[in-house]
């Protein structure tokens, strides 16, 4: 832990200067630099993203896949641009495979009603974790409604990690669909996605992942993770808000009938039948959302410029010296505490309500998010309503967690 | 480093508001309840519910809540049952209005004594429900909805 500590200093001077990329981290907020510690809700942008949004908006746009004009030619050049981007960023096998959605929250709805719904029959299971985000909750239970099929939960314990002795007996259950988050975004385990996966596929089992936590953090191969599906959202990875992506294997993605119908999905249209588009566009209905896929790219070449294994050497770095210093103050509990965690901590500073505390901690210009953090099942098996939570980035410094420990130290003083 | 003072979170966190919040009165359920509420806030995942007795006079003889919040939202509770208890329930509902009207930064010539205490609240925009969570659910217990009341 004390090499981790005392990592060369270059490299925190590497990227002390990316800091300087995101304009949002030079605001006062309330008469002090803004501290953000809420990335995992939502992070914020660089300058290169931004720009490439506005410049999108300035030089480029006209709708894809339609116009002969020059306009809809840059568009188009864009958008699909974009998509090579993320295919080779994730490692996908085909730029076919990556489907452009709003977010995480579609793509999990488009596996559930497009891929699992036509196959599962009253009384099959699918197989979830204690440590989902309602989004990869809320569809399932839509899709057991429609189908009569039921939830099954892989429990954690108290350090909240996932109980694989159950799960391996779970998952040789009979069970006709995994999905499971990559990384909580509640406590940061990072799942054993790898035996997981294994079990599941030697059961025949397919597997969603939700990697909304895990792609800014660290570096994800789909095919080395031989993951079925996995989604995630632009957002969270320093891109804009509304654009996300389904990666799916291409086997599954041609036997999927369309989520949605509309323009550009299709061939052919007569009122006696539709002739479907092909792969990815057989699955992106309407005009997509051009710049915000422009944005993500942006934001994939940002992150490359810096490179994932440096990313992730940093949050580590930052991460430890955040838990060792939240230790220290006492009354603190932190809940979630797995081995094996990305860049979060959530916690409970004696009985003040984490509300309370979000907003001291605000007016000292301390951003975390306070509440069940769209996971209520997590805050239910620690039996707290809910918990402050800091979330880090590759923005992140030691100040950052210094300024936190002095503003909680200042709610102590208020709750006396 | 911090150019502002804290006075303005003082000011959300006064004593009394500390006081109700860590020793809330009329905490738990009530005997006899004729009246009840459920107050939600999704946002913070306040929960509060609320429970009144109204008697054949038209008074309210007793009130008592239960649930969990944040210090904002209990002692906002707290208060409510020390505040409304021999009130008509129409006098109460006045109260409530005017109480509201006043946190959401609005004049108004009701006399509010001690929830005055609660003004802090109007320099914390995201707080103000957390304040008027208790208010609204009594609100809803009187008129008897069928649905919880919520500050979404």
């Amino acid at each position: 832990m004390n090499q981790v500590l005392s990592k060369p200093p270059s490299m925190q001077a590497d990227l002390a200067a990316c800091r300087r990329d995101f304009p949002a981290l030079s605001l006062q907020i309330n008469g002090s630099p803004l501290v953000f510690l809420d990335s995992a809700a939502s992070s914020q942008q660089p300058n290169s993203v931004i720009d490439a949004v506005a410049n999108y908006h300035r030089n480029s746009h006209a709708n894809v896949h339609r116009g002969v004009h020059t306009l809809s030619h840059r568009a188009t050049e864009a958008y699909e641009g974009a998509r090579d981007v993320i295919a080779a960023f994730i490692g996908a096998g085909n730029r076919s495979e990556v489907i452009f959605t709003s977010g995480t929250t579609e793509s999990i709805n488009l596996v559930a009603q497009s891929f699992c719904r036509p196959m599962l029959a009253r009384g099959d299971t699918i197989l979830l974790t204690h440590l989902e985000h309602h989004s990869n909750i809320v569809p399932w239970q839509l899709l057991c409604d429609q189908t009569g099929a039921k939830l099954l939960v892989t429990p954690i314990d108290e350090t909240g990690s996932l109980d694989l002795a159950i799960f391996d007996k779970q998952i040789a259950g009979g069970v006709s669909m995994l999905a499971m988050a990559h990384v909580s975004n509640a406590l940061g385990t990072v799942l054993p996605l790898e035996h997981m996966i294994s079990r599941a596929h030697e059961h025949g089992v397919p597997v969603l992942v939700d990697g909304a936590q895990a792609v800014p953090h660290m570096d994800v191969d789909v095919k080395s993770l031989d993951c079925d599906f996995y989604a995630f959202s632009g957002h969270k990875m320093f891109g804009p808000t509304g654009i996300g992506i389904l990666y799916a294997r291409s086997e599954h993605l041609e036997r999927m009938p369309p989520y949605k119908g509309g323009g550009d999905m299709i061939l052919e249209v007569r009122f006696d039948g539709t002739t479907y588009n092909e792969l990815p566009y057989k699955f992106e209905a309407g005009t997509p959302n051009i710049s915000g896929a422009v944005g993500l790219g942006a934001a994939i070449n940002y992150m490359k410029s810096i490179g994932m294994d440096r990313i992730a050497a940093h949050e580590a770095d930052l991460l430890t010296y955040m838990t060792q210093r939240l230790s220290e103050i006492p009354g603190i509990r932190l809940i979630g505490t797995a081995k094996t965690k990305a860049s979060v901590q959530s916690f409970l500073l004696d009985d003040i309500h984490p509300h309370d505390l979000g907003t001291i901690l605000d007016h000292q210009g301390v951003a975390i998010r306070t509440g069940h953090h769209c996971a209520m099942p997590v805050m239910e098996f620690f039996g707290v309503p809910g918990t402050a939570r800091a979330s880090l980035a590759l923005y992140n410094n030691r100040d950052d967690i210094d300024r936190l420990v002095s503003s909680l130290t200042k709610a102590k003083e208020i709750f006396g | 480093m911090y150019k502002m003072s804290t006075d303005e979170l003082r000011e959300l966190y006064r004593e009394l508001i500390l006081d109700h919040a860590r020793s809330p009165r009329h905490f738990g359920k009530l005997p006899e309840v004729t009246h009840s509420a459920d107050g939600l806030n999704p946002l913070c995942g306040d929960k509060l519910k609320l429970y009144l007795r109204i008697g054949d006079d038209d008074r309210i003889q007793d009130a008592a809540f239960e649930g969990s919040g944040c210090a904002i939202s209990v002692a906002s509770a707290s208060l409510l049952t020390d505040t409304i208890i021999g009130m008509r329930p129409t006098e109460a509902q006045s109260f409530a209005g005017a109480l509201i009207h006043r946190l959401t930064g609005k004049q108004t010539n009701v006399e509010l004594g001690k929830l005055r205490a609660l003004e802090g609240v109007r320099e914390f925009p995201s707080r103000i429900k957390c304040a008027t969570l208790a208010w609204h659910a009594m609100n809803s217990a009187i008129r008897q909805d069928k649905v919880p009341a919520s500050t979404e």
